[in-house]
C-alpha cells in the first residue's frame, strides 16, 4: 500500500501532495517538513531510501529521487517492492515527461489539474493500478479531451488561460 | 445567498492566474496574499453559476495541498460540483471531496447518491472518477450502499472501468466485510482472466489481503502458483511472490513446491526488484531450504558488489534478515560489512553496524568493540551515537551474556563516556549501576573507572553526562571500600564544579562523600583496635591506613564544602547536608583533643562515637540486589485496596505536588526496572539511617517487613557457595556451559576465578528478562493481528461458505444481483457456516494423515492429481457454475 506521494522542490516547496489516508493540513505539513528536513541532508550519490520509521510510523519505508529541482517521494509500507516503487517513480516521472515535453518544475507548478489526474491513473486509494506510462498518457488524454469538451459546451469562454503547454 | 455580482463571474481570477500571483509575492506578503484570495474564494464558491463555482473550489484545493489552507467548510460546495453535468465540473469536485473529506465530515451521506449515478454513468472517466473517490474516502455507510454498484463495474466489458473497480475492492472490504460475499468470486474469477492489466490490479488487491491474514487465501495457492510460473510481468510477480512469502509458512507442503520456481526465477531474471524479492521472500519464508538459501546468498552476495549504492544498501539488509538464523551469511560477507562502515551512506552504515554487532560473540566482542569505538571516534555524532548505542544494548543481551571480561567492558564504559559526542549518559548509567549490583567481582574496577570520571571537572560541564556521573558518585560511595584512596575520592564528590550539576544528581553525591566518611572514620577505628589488640598491621590495612589528622581533615573538607548548602533552596539537598552536619559535629568531638585526652578516655571515646559509626557502617554495607521486575506481582494485594478505580481525578490535584519526588531519584529508569527499584530502596533505607541511632533497627525492621521485594534465594546463595551452583533448569544449561568452557579457554588467572561469579548473577537475571523483554515483543504483533484478522477471518469464512452455496444463484443472474445480497444475507450466511466447518473438519483430518506419514508415491500421486485439478479448473473457470467444482480441488492440491 502506498501511503504519500509527494514532490518537493528543493527548498522545501511542496509541489504535489497526495496522501492516502486522511490526515490534517498541519500533519501534513508536519510530515513534509519531517521529510524534507532528511531529504536535504542527503549527499548525492547515495542510497535512494530514508529510514522514515520516526515520521511516518512503523512499518513506512520511503524511497525518492532526485530531478533537477525536484525531489519525488513514495511513502508505501511492507507490502511493496522498494526497487518496484523506484521503477515506479520512474514511471511517473517519464509519463510527465511525455505529457510536458522535457518536463521542468515550472510545469509541475502550473498544471496542478493534470499532475493529479496522471497520479490518479497510476495510484488509485493507494494501490498501484497501471505501471505503464503509455496505458496512463492514453487515460490522461481521454480524460483532458472529455475536459475540454465539456468546457466547450458552455457559451462564453470566460478564463482565457494564458499559460497551456500545449 | 447573495448573488454574486456580475463582475465577480466576469473576471474571477483562474487557478493559473493565483499560481502567478503567489509567485510574485514576497515570502512575507504571501500569507497576506492567500488570505485575501480565500476571501474571493470564499465570495466567489457561493456563487449559483456552476462554473464559478468549480473555479473557486478547484483554487481552494489547490491551495489546501500546497499551501495547506483548510478546506472543510468548503465540503458542502465540493458536493454541488460533483452534481454537475460537466465532466471537468465533476472532476474538481472529486478531487476536492477525495483530498478533504473523512468519516467525520457531515456531509459526507449526502454524496451517496451521486456516486451511485455516476458509478452507472455510461462515460467511463465518470464512473473512474466516482470509484478513485469511493476507494479514498469509503465509510461503512457508502461502501455499503455502492458495493452492489461496484460489483457490477467488476464485470464491465471496458478494461479501464473493471481495472478501477478492482482498485476499489480492498476499501470495500475493509470497511464492509460483508462485500466480500459479493464481490470475492468476480476477483477469483478476475485473476483467472488473461488481461495483465487486470491480473497486476487483482494480484495487488491479494496481496494486501494476504499480508493481513494470509491463512484465509491458502485455498487461493494453486491461482497464484499458476502466476508465478506463467506470468512475465515482474510486477505480478513482486506481489505474487509476496503472498507466497506469507502462505509459505503456513503450509510447509506448499513451500516445497514454491522453492523451485522462485529459485528458477531467481536464476533467470534480469530484473533486480525481482531477483531482490526473491531473495527477500527465501530469507524470510525459505529458511529450511538450504539450497535456495545458499542461491539466495550468493545473490545477495551480488548485490553487495554492485555500485550502485541501492543495492548495496538492500543486499545489507538482505544479509541482516538472515543474521538471527544463518550467521553463515554476515560471515561470508564479513569484508563488504566492515567496509560498508564507513560507506558514505548513511543507510548502509546503519544496516552495516547492525551486521557488525549480529556477528559479535564471546570470542570477538573485545575485538569489534574496539574497532567500533574507533569508527565512533572518526564519525558525525549522530552515527557516533548509533555506535555507542548498538555496542550498549548489544552488551546487555541477555544481561550481559556475551561478556566474559567485565572489568574491560567496564573500563570500556569508562571510554565511552569520554568520547566527546556522547548522548548516551542515561544508558550507560544503568549498566554501571546494574554491573556493580550483578558482578560482585568487578566491583574494584568499576570504583576505579568511577573515580576516573569523578575527578575529571571537565565532564561535570557537559549535561549529557550527568546522569553517568551520578551513577559513578553511587557506585563510588556503594563500593567505596575497593577503593585505593578514600580521602581522593572524597575530595573528587565535593569539588566546587559540582554546582554545575542538577541538584538531584547533587544528592547522590552528597550522599557517597558521606558513606565514603563512614568508611573512613570506620576503617580508623578498626585500625586503632587492632593496634591495641595486637602489634603487627595486615599488609592491606597499610595502603588505606588513616591517621587521625588525615580523619580531622576529611570532617573539616566535609564541612566547608557542605556548610552553604545546609541553606540550600532544594530540599533534599538541604535536608541531606543537615544530616552530615549533625553527623559530623557528633564525631569531633572525639577528634578535637586528641594529644590531652589521649588515653585516658579513650575508652569512653569509642563508646560515644564509634558505635554510631559502626551503626551507620552496618547499615551501608549490607548487600544490595537485584530486584525482579515481576516483585511487585508478588506481593499479594490487600483485600480492602481496591487497584482498578479511577484516580484521574487526584492526579488532577497532585499531579503538581508529585513531580519533584520522582526527579530527586535520579537513578529512576522505565528500562531497568530492577536497578531503579533498588537504586531508590537504596536511598530510601539511607536516608532511614542516617543520624539516628536507631536507624540500624528501622532498617532491618524495613528490609524485613519489604524482604519479599528482594531476591533473597540467590543471595543466599552468592553467600553460602564458593562454587557454581546448580542453577534454575532453566538458564543453567546454556549459560554455564559455555561459560565454563570459556573458563578453560581462558589463561588469565583474573578471568577463571571470576567466572563462578558470574554464572551466579545470570540466574537472576534470567527470570527477571523473562518478566520484562518477552512480553513487550510478543505483544504488539498480537494486538494488530487482532484488530485486522477479525474481519478478515470472519469474510474468509463467508467467502469458503460461499463458494459452495451463494455462487450459484449470483452467477445466474449477473444483472440483477445489484438488489439481491441484502435480502439473501441472513439465510445464506447460516448455512455457510455450517459449510465451512465440514470443510475444515475435512482439511484437519487430511492434514492429520500427512502429517503422519506420507511416503513420496503419495506425493506424486498427488501431484499428478494436482495437474489434473488444474486443468480441469481452468477450463471450467469459463463456464460460471463450474467454478463451485474448484473449491473440493484446492484441499487436494495443499494436502
Amino acid at each position: 500500500m502506498i501511503k504519500a506521494v509527494l514532490v518537493i522542490n528543493t527548498q522545501g516547496k511542496p509541489r504535489l501532495t497526495k496522501f492516502y489516508d486522511f490526515l490534517t493540513v498541519e500533519k501534513q505539513q508536519e510530515l513534509i517538513r519531517g521529510v524534507f528536513g532528511v531529504l536535504c541532508t542527503r549527499a548525492e550519490k547515495v542510497s535512494n531510501f530514508m529510514e522514515v520509521d520516526s515520521i511516518f510510523g512503523p512499518d513506512s519505508r520511503l524511497v525518492y529521487k532526485h530531478y533537477a529541482t525536484l525531489y519525488f517521494v513514495f511513502v508505501f509500507d511492507s507490502s511493496e517492492n522498494e526497487l518496484a516503487m523506484l521503477d515506479l517513480i520512474q514511471v511517473f516521472v517519464e509519463t510527465l515527461d511525455k505529457c510536458f515535453r522535457n518536463v521542468c518544475e515550472l510545469d509541475i507548478v502550473f498544471n496542478y489539474s493534470k499532475l493529479h489526474a496522471i497520479i490518479d491513473e497510476i495510484i488509485s486509494g493507494g494501490q498501484v493500478l497501471e505501471t505503464s506510462s503509455t496505458e496512463v498518457m492514453r487515460a490522461v488524454e481521454e480524460i483532458s479531451k472529455s475536459e475540454a469538451a465539456s468546457n466547450s459546451i458552455s457559451l462564453v469562454p470566460k478564463t482565457v488561460s494564458g499559460w497551456r503547454s500545449r | 445567498m447573495a448573488s454574486p455580482s456580475l463582475m465577480d463571474t466576469l473576471f474571477q481570477r483562474s487557478l493559473d492566474d493565483i499560481i502567478k500571483g503567489v509567485r510574485q509575492q514576497q515570502s512575507s506578503t504571501e500569507s497576506i496574499f492567500i488570505s485575501k484570495v480565500i476571501e474571493e474564494i470564499r465570495r466567489e464558491i457561493k456563487s449559483t453559476d456552476l462554473r464559478t463555482k468549480s473555479t473557486a473550489l478547484q483554487k481552494l484545493t489547490y491551495l489546501n495541498s500546497i499551501h495547506f489552507i483548510d478546506m472543510s467548510w468548503a465540503s458542502f460546495h465540493a458536493i454541488e460540483c460533483i452534481s454537475s453535468p460537466t465532466f471537468s465540473h465533476k472532476k474538481i469536485g472529486y478531487l476536492a471531496i477525495s483530498q478533504s473529506f473523512n468519516e467525520s465530515t457531515p456531509v459526507i451521506l449526502l454524496i451517496s447518491n451521486q456516486l451511485r449515478k455516476d458509478l452507472k454513468s455510461s462515460n467511463e472517466f465518470e464512473v473512474s472518477l466516482a470509484l478513485d473517490c469511493l476507494s479514498r474516502i469509503g465509510t461503512v455507510d457508502l461502501c455499503r450502499d455502492l458495493t452492489s454498484e461496484v460489483f457490477t463495474l467488476m464485470s464491465s466489458s471496458k478494461v479501464f472501468v473493471r481495472k478501477k473497480g478492482i482498485g476499489v475492492v480492498l476499501r470495500l472490504f475493509e470497511k464492509y466485510p460483508d462485500a466480500v460475499r459479493v464481490c470475492f468470486k468476480k476477483l477469483v474469477e478476475s485473476l483467472e482472466g488473461s488481461d495483465s492489466q487486470i491480473v497486476s490490479a487483482v494480484v495487488g488487491v491479494f496481496c494486501e489481503l494476504a499480508s493481513k491474514d494470509p491463512r484465509s487465501y491458502l485455498p487461493l495457492a494453486p491461482e497464484f502458483y499458476r502466476i508465478l510460473v506463467d506470468s512475465k510481468n515482474n510486477w505480478v510477480l513482486i506481489q505474487v511472490l509476496k503472498i507466497f512469502a506469507k502462505l509459505a509458512p503456513l503450509e510447509p507442503r506448499l513451500a516445497k513446491r514454491m522453492v523451485e520456481p522462485i529459485c528458477d526465477h531467481m536464476r533467470k531474471t534480469g530484473a533486480k526488484s525481482l531477483v531482490f524479492e526473491c531473495i527477500r521472500t527465501v530469507v524470510t519464508s525459505f529458511t529450511e531450504y538450504e539450497s535456495a538459501m545458499k542461491l539466495a546468498a550468493a545473490k545477495i552476495r551480488e548485490f553487495l558488489m554492485e555500485d550502485d549504492p541501492n543495492l548495496k544498501y538492500l543486499g545489507l539488509h538482505a544479509v541482516s534478515i538472515m543474521a538471527p538464523k544463518h550467521l553463515w551469511a554476515v560471515l561470508e560477507n564479513k569484508d563488504v560489512v566492515i567496509q560498508s562502515l564507513s560507506d558514505e551512506d548513511p543507510n548502509i552504515k546503519l544496516e552495516s553496524l547492525r551486521l557488525v554487532m549480529a556477528m559479535a560473540s564471546e570470542s570477538n566482542l573485545v575485538e569489534t568493540c574496539r574497532v567500533l569505538v574507533n569508527y565512533a571516534l572518526k564519525s558525525d555524532p549522530e552515527f557516533c551515537n548509533e555506535i555507542l548505542g548498538s555496542i550498549l544494548s548489544t552488551c546487555c543481551r541477555n544481561v550481559y551474556d556475551v561478556i566474559i571480561d567485565f572489568d574491560w567492558y567496564v573500563s570500556l564504559l569508562g571510554e565511552m563516556s569520554r568520547i566527546p559526542n556522547c548522548s548516551k549518559g542515561e544508558e550507560i548509567e544503568n549498566q554501571l549501576i546494574d554491573i556493580g549490583m550483578r558482578v560482585k567481582d568487578v566491583r574494584p574496577e568499576l570504583v576505579r573507572v568511577g573515580r576516573d570520571l569523578l575527578i575529571d571537572p571537565a565532564l561535570l560541564g557537559n549535561p549529557f553526562l550527568h546522569r553517568l556521573l551520578s551513577a559513578a558518585a553511587w557506585v563510588c560511595g556503594e563500593y567505596v571500600e575497593f577503593s585505593r584512596n578514600p580521602v581522593e575520592l572524597m575530595e573528587a564528590l565535593l569539588q566546587p564544579r559540582t554546582s554545575l550539576l542538577p541538584s538531584s544528581i547533587r544528592t547522590v553525591y552528597m550522599q557517597s562523600a558521606f558513606k565514603v566518611l563512614i568508611f573512613c572514620i570506620h576503617s580508623y577505628f578498626l585500625q586503632k583496635e587492632e593496634m591495641t589488640s595486637e602489634t603487627s598491621t595486615p599488609a592491606f590495612m597499610e595502603e588505606k591506613s588513616f591517621m587521625h589528622e588525615s580523619i580531622v581533615n576529611l570532617l573539616n573538607l566535609m564541612e566547608l564544602a557542605l556548610g552553604p548548602l545546609s541553606g540550600s533552596l532544594d530540599v533534599e539537598i538541604q535536608e541531606r547536608a543537615w544530616n552530615v552536619l549533625g553527623f559530623i559535629e557528633l564525631v569531633r568531638q572525639e577528634f578535637s583533643n586528641p594529644l590531652i585526652r589521649k588515653e585516658a578516655n579513650l575508652e569512653r571515646e569509642k563508646v560515644i562515637a564509634s558505635r554510631v559509626v559502626e551503626w551507620v557502617h552496618d547499615a551501608f554495607s549490607e548487600e544490595l540486589g537485584p530486584v525482579s521486575v515481576t516483585a511487585q506481582d508478588r506481593v499479594l494485594v490487600p483485600d480492602e485496596l481496591v487497584l482498578k478505580e479511577n484516580l484521574t481525578d487526584l492526579e488532577a490535584i497532585c499531579g503538581g505536588v508529585e513531580l519533584p519526588s520522582p526527579g530527586s531519584f535520579s537513578l529512576t529508569s522505565p528500562y531497568y526496572g530492577e536497578s531503579a527499584g533498588f537504586s531508590v530502596s537504596n536511598l530510601q533505607g539511607e536516608e532511614d539511617s542516617e543520624p539516628s541511632t536507631e536507624s540500624t533497627s528501622l532498617l532491618t525492621e524495613h528490609r524485613k517487613r519489604h524482604g519479599l521485594y528482594y531476591l533473597p534465594s540467590e543471595k543466599n546463595k552468592i553467600l553460602a557457595n564458593d562454587y557454581p551452583p546448580a542453577n534454575d533448569p532453566s538458564s543453567g544449561i546454556n549459560t554455564n556451559d559455555d561459560t565454563e568452557d570459556l573458563v578453560k579457554l581462558a589463561d588469565q588467572s583474573l578471568v577463571s576465578k571470576r567466572k563462578p561469579n558470574h554464572a551466579k548473577p545470570r540466574p537472576v537475571v534470567v527470570k527477571l528478562e523473562g518478566g520484562d523483554a518477552a512480553p513487550v515483543v510478543s505483544k504488539k504483533p498480537e494486538l494488530k493481528d487482532d484488530l485486522l484478522s477479525g474481519a478478515i477471518r470472519d469474510s474468509s469464512s463467508k467467502r469458503k461458505g460461499k463458494a459452495k452455496h451463494v455462487i450459484l444463484p449470483d452467477s445466474k443472474e449477473n444483472l440483477a444481483v445489484g438488489e439481491q445480497p441484502n435480502h439473501e444475507n441472513p439465510s445464506s450466511r447460516r448455512s455457510q457456516h455450517r459449510g465451512h466447518g465440514k470443510e475444515k473438519s475435512k482439511k484437519s483430518r487430511g492434514k492429520k494423515n500427512g502429517d503422519g506419514r506420507e511416503d513420496d508415491g503419495e506425493k506424486e500421486r498427488e501431484k499428478i492429481r494436482d495437474h489434473h485439478g488444474r486443468h480441469k479448473s481452468r477450463q471450467r473457470a469459463d463456464a460460471p457454475i463450474n467454478v463451485v467444482a474448484q473449491t473440493p480441488d484446492i484441499p487436494d492440491y495443499l494436502l
